[in-house]
């Protein structure tokens, strides 16, 4: 069966099992490894992307079910190499640490963002509660999708986080 | 399967340079977080999915690599039966007798094998391997393997075990004369269960033939030198066949500090003989099912004290569990012995530690390694002493916390660097803690008395359902390895400038994520005076770097750290002295015309430090780093749920070199605490891990997670060019004890064991049976044979198992570890 999507925003045409992991495609078929496998059941939320704007469990995701659709990973966060926003606001404030749960994160923190969240603690909190990091302790990722998620910085510039709406 | 288009790749080779490493200017960050220090090295690798984990790593025609493991938890090996239907051809197929070396897992006790011989000792251990040219032939192969067993009765009670891994005592005044001194005695009997470090990263690790008869190892690993030890001898290599080499590494915690090295030898032994790269990528099933724990333990505690609160006597026990290995047991259970006191002088301390082996999976390193266990019951007994005396527990601390010059159960004075009473104070003002706990103390107090009045008031307020309380406990870790550990290991760290100017940082050292490939360039730029971006890490690969000893003990900054900035040192006087100007400025020409310079820094011992192994006494550590953690709950009263609201973390480490980085580690060691504390917890029937999968062993998610406030306290240790005492166990050694004083304030009820459930906190609450002991196995019942009683306690055996088919099931770990 031959399937046809779009990972960031490059056309793909697989010719696989209908039933193969988006995960094993990304990783195998596409040499996209930038997308982690950390439990293989939905849990730890490592290999998640973006699936026409909805963050997803890609080792639970079947190729098929993305026919026709638009997959963005990791590595479509930013063009060349560089950082865009969000993760330049993850290495400044020091959201990354062993970096295996970091793909997974930027992109629910890229979806909750794009989705016009505001840098509101409790929100983000809720936004990355699929994903599950060993290393940070939340606090320091909380940080930097707010400074990312702040309206008043400039671009490439995160602006400081908020813990409270009023703030 | 064909892929007939792919997408560009828009990930590895830039065309615009990656984001620059450099400290964000003024004005481009507003609050706190993000300082000028040096972003993390290796970051923005991590941030466009451009680092190569192990997975992520390509060798052209790789074989996959399986472990047949037991489903026995002890039995003899009769034989493996492989189905003759199947082409046996197609694969490889190895077993204990295809060991070249010695069949063993080289690390302290020689008594772990590559591949089971005769006798399973735990259940998952390893009994043959297999490896396919594609996973299709791989699944198909490993389910024609049968293991013909006779079972072999097991022990899964540490307190019936008879074999013992170390023993260890400490002996100070008199302990028995202290009791009949003392006015109140408190007692506790503290059981702590199995911890995964639960990387999210599994462990992984590729094999590569070399041309020179040896193999290359790839992996995710925290000690490239034990590989390469356990390597040598298992496989019959020279230390130059024999090759490791670190790929970026997600997490280890402990969890990759011994376990790689038997994954290691698995691979290369299939990779041998196949005569190719063969993958070995454990699944998190495997994973959580086979590889290393915290260890349990079973702490006795007797504290003896005056009416007015002075301190007289202390007796403790420490069991630990070690499993079926010995692993780092004896080790760990120094470290817990160590500590087992708490940071508290008194007069008449009698403290006993011993390990013994169970036939449970082997428990090894893990975050705090044995401290945690032992400080937990530690902190539970002042909180409770505290309680008894109707004191504060923060008064009662400020009593009896270290002072300089005090002596500790192992006759060490504290000659410098304590800093008990000062985290304390900085935690509890930062936390309010009087304040809160005199709230709090209000709040219970009207709660009691509406009870106690009827209690249709008390369900018709919604806020007296859920009840908030705060806790306090206060830690010390020993910095470093312990005891002689350091002069023994006698690490090396290099500092090389090349022939073409480059400045090269060689060292075993291991990033995992904790930051030692941005520290290291940092102290020897701060060094040198010149930009950090000047100073190069070599990679971890044994053939590149020398020996530096494991990335454990909270070692890294402090000891190879301190190595780094003597050989920065050096270089730079010699380089100043043959040039005769500053380095910055030199380095590049003397470079050019000298042909380079390298210098081997080894560790020397710390002055005046002496620890005696015969007779257990001395300096334990060369210093100690000091924590204080206060913890806000809310106790749900009617489901016993516990929410960990925020937690307050003050920490000494010394010398915070990078104070982003530092944080980090506080804030994730403390949260590892509250999973510990509240939800994280193994269960087992027969040896066996019942909730081995992700779904079913829980750790905190953002939304478990508490508001963490971490203060960086700064008393330099002198033995360490720049001060620095370690961070990453110490955060751990705390918060469980603080949180579950908090769950105290806020039910009234002492919870022993860890985790602190809603079935445990509802079981106190109501006085019914609580579930069983945390650690232990239970026996499940067999047809046809005698049915053994479930353990000594009584605990029921029904229940504990989330899946429903598990304890009855003759082979639980049927279609086993699908890669």
């Amino acid at each position: 069966m031959t399937y046809r999507f779009s990972v960031n925003g490059a056309p793909v045409e697989l010719e696989v099992p209908g039933m193969r992991r988006l995960l094993d495609a990304l990783r195998e078929d596409l040499a996209l490894t930038g997308t982690k496998e950390g439990c293989g059941e939905g849990e730890c939320g490592a290999c998640s992307v973006i699936v026409d704007g909805q963050v997803v469990d890609s080792c639970l995701v079947p190729v098929c079910q993305v026919d026709g659709k638009s997959v963005t990973t990791v590595e479509g966060l930013s063009p060349h190499g560089s950082l865009d926003r969000l993760q330049q606001a993850f290495l400044e404030h020091g959201g990354a640490q062993c970096g295996i749960c970091t793909p997974g994160m930027l992109m629910a923190g890229r979806a909750f963002i794009d989705d016009g969240g505001a840098p509101v603690e409790d929100d983000i909190r809720e936004a990355i509660a699929g994903n599950l990091c060993r290393c940070t302790g939340y606090t320091k990722i909380i940080d930097a999708i707010a400074a990312a998620a702040s309206p008043t910085s400039a671009a490439g510039s995160p602006a400081p986080p908020q813990s409270d709406p009023a703030a | 399967m064909t892929v007939t288009t792919r997408p560009p790749r828009t990930a590895p080779l830039p065309e615009a340079p990656l984001a620059p490493i450099r400290a964000p200017e003024a004005g481009e960050t507003g609050l706190g977080r993000a300082r000028a220090w040096p972003l993390r090295r290796e970051g923005p690798a991590k941030l466009n999915g451009t680092a190569l984990y192990t997975d992520d790593l390509v060798f052209p025609g790789a074989w996959y690599g399986h472990t047949i493991r037991s489903t026995d938890a002890h039995a003899r090996l009769l034989g493996i039966d492989l189905d003759p239907s199947f082409d046996w051809s197609r694969v490889v197929f190895l077993t204990a007798k295809d060991v070249p070396g010695e069949n063993l897992v080289s690390l302290i006790t020689d008594d772990q094998p590559v591949l089971v011989d005769d006798e399973i000792r735990h259940h998952a251990e390893p009994v043959a391997l297999i490896a396919a040219p594609d996973r299709e032939t791989l699944r198909e192969a490993k389910t024609r393997v049968t293991l013909r067993t006779e079972p072999l009765p097991a022990v899964f009670d540490p307190l019936e075990a008879t074999q013992e891994f170390a023993h260890f005592a400490m002996n100070k005044g008199d302990v028995d004369a202290g009791f009949e001194q003392a006015e109140v005695v408190i007692e506790g009997t503290y059981r702590v269960g199995h911890q995964e470090q639960l990387y999210i990263e599994n462990n992984a690790m590729i094999a590569v033939p070399r041309p020179d008869g040896g193999v290359t190892v790839h992996g995710s690993l925290q000690c490239p030198y034990y590989i390469h030890k356990a390597m040598k001898r298992a496989l019959a290599l020279s230390g130059d066949q024999a090759v490791v080499v670190q790929a970026e590494t997600g997490g280890g915690f402990g969890g990759k500090e011994e376990y790689p090295s038997i994954i290691a030898i698995h691979a290369a032994l299939l990779a041998l003989r196949v005569g190719k790269p063969v993958r070995m990528i454990y699944d998190r099933h495997e994973d959580l099912a086979a590889t290393t724990k915290r260890h349990p333990a079973i702490v006795n505690y007797r504290t003896g004290v005056m009416r007015d609160g002075t301190l007289v006597a202390q007796d403790v026990e420490v069991i630990m569990d070690g499993g079926a290995y010995s692993t780092l047991t004896p080790v760990v259970l120094s470290r817990g012995t160590l500590h087992a006191g708490g940071p508290y002088v008194c007069p008449n301390v009698r403290i006993h530690g011993r390990a013994v082996a169970t036939n449970t999976p082997p428990n090894g390193a893990f975050r705090g390694f044995g401290a945690p266990q032992t400080e937990f019951a530690a902190e539970m007994q002042v909180n409770r002493v505290a309680d008894a005396l109707g004191m504060s527990p923060l008064d009662l601390r400020r009593r009896w916390v270290y002072r300089l010059g005090d002596e500790t159960p192992s006759g060490q004075i504290l000659r410098e660097s304590v800093a008990g009473e000062e985290v304390l104070e900085r935690a509890a003002e930062a936390a309010e803690f009087e304040r809160i706990r005199a709230q709090t103390a209000g709040v219970r107090e009207r709660r009691d008395q509406a009870g106690k009045s009827g209690g249709s008031s008390v369900t018709s307020s919604a806020d007296v359902r859920s009840a908030r309380g705060i806790g306090l406990a206060l830690a010390w870790h020993g910095a470093g390895f312990t005891g002689s550990g350091e002069v023994k290991l006698a690490s090396v760290a290099s500092l090389e400038l090349t022939s073409v100017g480059q400045i090269r940082v060689l060292t075993a050292s291991t990033e995992m994520g904790q930051g030692t490939k941005t520290i290291f360039p940092q102290l020897v730029a701060e060094q040198l005076g010149v930009p950090i971006e000047a100073v190069e890490m070599a990679p971890q690969d044994t053939s590149i770097v020398p020996d530096s000893g494991p990335t454990v003990a909270s070692r890294t900054a402090m000891v190879v750290g301190g190595l780094v900035i003597k050989a920065a040192r050096k270089m730079r006087e010699q380089v100043e002295t043959a040039t005769g100007s500053p380095f910055a400025e030199s380095y590049q020409a003397f470079a050019s015309k000298g042909g380079g310079l390298r210098i081997d820094e080894q560790f020397e011992a710390y002055p005046n430090v002496v620890f005696d192994d015969e007779t257990y006494r001395g300096d334990a550590y060369p210093a100690y780093g000091w924590a204080c953690a206060v913890a806000e709950v809310d106790v749900d009263l009617d489901t016993g749920e516990v929410t960990t609201r925020s937690v307050v973390s003050a920490d000494d480490i010394g010398k915070a070199i990078h104070p982003v980085l530092a944080e980090g580690q506080v804030e994730g060691g403390t949260l590892q605490a509250v999973g510990y504390a509240t939800i994280e917890e193994i269960k087992l029937a027969d040896g066996r891990y019942l909730n081995d999968r992700l779904a079913t062993y829980l750790i905190p998610t953002s939304l478990d997670a508490p508001r963490i406030e971490s203060i960086l306290v700064e008393n330099p240790f002198s033995g360490a060019p720049h001060g620095a005492k370690g961070v990453g166990e110490l955060p751990m050694d705390v918060p469980a004890a603080a949180v579950v004083a908090a769950i105290h304030d806020a039910t009234g009820v002492w919870i022993h064991d860890l985790p602190a459930t809603p079935e445990r906190i509802l079981a106190a609450l109501h006085g019914i049976q609580p579930p069983p002991l945390p650690g232990i196995s239970t026996v499940a019942p067999r047809s046809g044979t005698e049915a053994p009683s479930a353990d000594d306690a009584g605990t029921p055996d029904e229940g504990l198992d989330p899946r429903p088919d598990a304890p009855t099931d003759p082979q639980p770990m049927r279609g086993p570890y699908n890669e």
